[in-house]
């Protein structure tokens, strides 16, 4: 294996924004995520795939607490996770979280559903937190439909409405757990363009998909999991022409 | 895409047979050969019962008259109410001070009418809503303004029923929601108390809980110290019907998937900020049609603390029945009572109907 190849795909440049030394995680007896250390920078993109069942979701969801970590150290943003409440809330509140199936407030206009956290959680006044809001939903092109309910949106328009969501947070990493697996064929194009649109202003963003095209396309640094394990990780034109590894090839060639 | 369509393809009537008046009969009466013998016995059973019926309610029923002129007819003798409405209505309530509790529960139903719509819900209609039931309690007591005071145990007949029923419902509603919450807590202490509680007060009949309240808690107590017997009947109805709201409320907990408390939480919301103002929200509309169903049944059995020997509306009612004059009249006041009953049921059911259609948000 190439050493010097994998150090030359990682970015270097300053502290890192997210910082995982040697974290595992256990549902009951099963081992689901091995000795995972990872540096991620400012304005890198990142994208992970892997088959299913290899913990890749499980990673970011940690990174944000939706999981409990056993042992090792994540810190974002210079706080380190642990049990202590106030900082998990903290945490959440910098990192944006955007999931397979939207998770939007049904029971709240467009327009609530982004202005919640804002007024809730940053404790911003009600007319502040929907011009912020207007403005990602002006960005996201769907401003027209901020007074309807997500159930009367499409599945493309919704997802873009939970990316608005997060951005309203102004967060300083982006998470994203398979955007676009729920979607059907035509709404996909218009969730990536968002995604596409947000790595081009510099969001720093840890993407699960299996949308190889936006990887080749954006990602800095494209990492397969296979079984629980970060197996190999490179720049996208690396990854995608020269993999390393017998479980990478095996998994580029099911899926290309 | 859709107005091309529309204007390339001609749109077609559906078939007469599917729309208006025969379309709705032919749908609903008359669609299988079984369902039309149905129909045709349905309409002569009837036709041999109402006409009767109408006969002995309306035709051959008297409306004012005395309870002797009553004997002689073979209609309804509907004069029971009138000459005993009273009574009915305001059992032991002092003569003279009826308008005190009407114009309580002209009130408190006037509060509530207004109180129907979501618009209104702002914390001026709480403020409103505490001096209004300061003003019923005044009205219902006395002691000021020249009102003299009308001790608890003569309050009675429909004030009473509405007063256990509403403070009943209203008070056992947020309770039931914390024990909901409380079942579902990781604390284990609170869990388990919870679900004691639950479980104890489901396994035991109102009756013997407001036997309880009256005969045994009292026992309890340290001599010279008594409690109300009317609160105790009311905290005894708030507690059962607690137990029951906040089974039906965990149902709705449980139904809440799972990505909505993850999408609030990596929000940055905090665990209470998540139960009111994402959680809660929706777990309560779902189980709108089961709430009203205990609130309904709550309503209703009030009507057992006839047996602490409070006076309510039906057990006022009895009493008037138990009077030689009019003994033969139960069927026309049961059915007035029934026709009471009703309307209060009939509106909560058709309010609740309203509301879920206002909360429904799903298209």
């Amino acid at each position: 294996m190439n050493e010097r190849e994998v150090e030359t795909g990682v970015v270097k440049s300053g502290d890192p924004i997210i910082e995982i030394h040697g974290m595992h995680k256990w549902y009951g007896d099963f081992h689901v995520l091995s000795d995972i250390n990872l540096e991620v920078q400012p304005r890198e993109k990142i994208v992970i795939c892997g088959p299913s069942g290899s913990g890749k979701s499980t990673l970011i969801r940690c990174i944000n607490r939706l999981e409990e970590h056993q042992r090792g150290q994540i810190i974002v943003n210079g706080t380190e996770l642990t049990n202590d409440i106030k900082n998990i809330e903290k945490v959440r509140a910098e990192v944006g979280m955007v999931f397979q199936h939207f998770n939007l407030f049904p029971h709240l206009t467009i327009l609530e559903n982004l202005t919640l956290g804002p007024i809730w959680v940053r404790k911003k006044s009600k007319k502040e937190a929907e011009a912020t809001a207007m403005m990602y939903l002006e960005k996201v092109d769907i401003a027209e439909q901020a007074k309807k309910f997500p159930g009367q949106l499409s599945g493309g328009q919704q997802q873009r409405v939970a990316i608005a969501r997060s951005l309203c947070m102004y967060p300083e990493v982006m998470l994203f757990d398979e955007p676009t697996s729920a979607l059907d064929p035509e709404m996909i194009k218009e969730v990536l363009d968002v995604m596409i649109g947000l790595a081009e202003e510099g969001m720093t963003m840890l993407v699960v998909t299996h949308e190889m095209g936006f990887a080749k396309s954006v990602a800095d640094r494209v990492m397969f999991m296979d079984d629980g394990e970060i197996v190999e990780q490179n720049r996208p034109d690396l990854f995608f022409d020269n993999p390393q590894h017998e479980r990478t090839k095996l998994f580029l060639s099911q899926i290309l | 895409m859709t107005e091309l369509a529309a204007v390339r393809r001609e749109q077609l009537k559906p078939p007469v047979v599917d729309i208006g008046v025969i379309g709705w009969l032919h749908k609903n009466l008359f669609n299988t050969w079984y369902n039309s013998i149905l129909t045709v016995c349905m309409v002569v059973v009837l036709g041999l019962l109402l006409p009767p019926l109408f006969k002995w309610a309306f035709v051959d029923s008297v409306w004012y008259s005395s309870a002797e002129a009553c004997h002689d007819i073979d209609g309804a003798c509907w004069s029971v109410i009138p000459h005993n409405i009273r009574f009915i209505i305001f059992g032991f309530f002092p003569e003279g001070q009826e308008w005190r509790p009407a114009l309580a529960m002209f009130l408190l139903l006037a509060l509530v009418v207004y109180s129907r719509k979501r618009s209104r819900w702002q914390s001026s209609l709480g403020c409103l809503w505490a001096v209004s039931l300061t003003v019923m309690g005044i009205l219902m007591y006395g002691g000021i303004f020249g009102m003299p005071v009308v001790e608890t145990s003569q309050w009675s007949g429909l004030p009473l029923t509405l007063m256990l029923s509403f403070f009943g419902m209203v008070a056992a509603y947020p309770l039931g929601i914390m024990l909901a919450i409380g079942r579902r807590s990781r604390m284990p202490a609170i869990k388990s108390l919870c679900i004691v509680y639950i479980e104890m007060i489901r396994g035991v009949p109102l009756i013997s809980l407001l036997f309880m309240s009256s005969i045994m808690f009292p026992l309890f107590l340290p001599e010279g110290i008594s409690i109300n017997k009317v609160l105790r009947a009311q905290v005894a109805i708030i507690l059962f019907t607690a137990a029951y709201i906040a089974e039906v409320v965990r149902g709705g907990l449980q139904a809440m998937p799972r990505g909505q408390y993850e999408a609030a939480e990596s929000l940055g919301l905090t665990y209470n900020q998540t139960l009111r103002l994402i959680i809660l929200p929706q777990a309560l509309k779902i189980v709108i049609p089961p709430t009203v169903g205990i609130l309904l049944s709550a309503f209703k059995d009030t009507s057992l603390v006839v047996i602490i020997a409070l006076y309510d509306v039906l057990k006022t009612t009895k009493v008037t029945l138990s009077n030689p004059k009019w003994t033969g009249c139960s069927t026309e006041a049961y059915i007035f009572l029934a026709l009471l009953y009703f309307v209060f049921c009939y509106a909560m059911s058709s309010y609740s109907r309203r509301l879920e259609k206002e909360l429904d948000t799903s298209y």
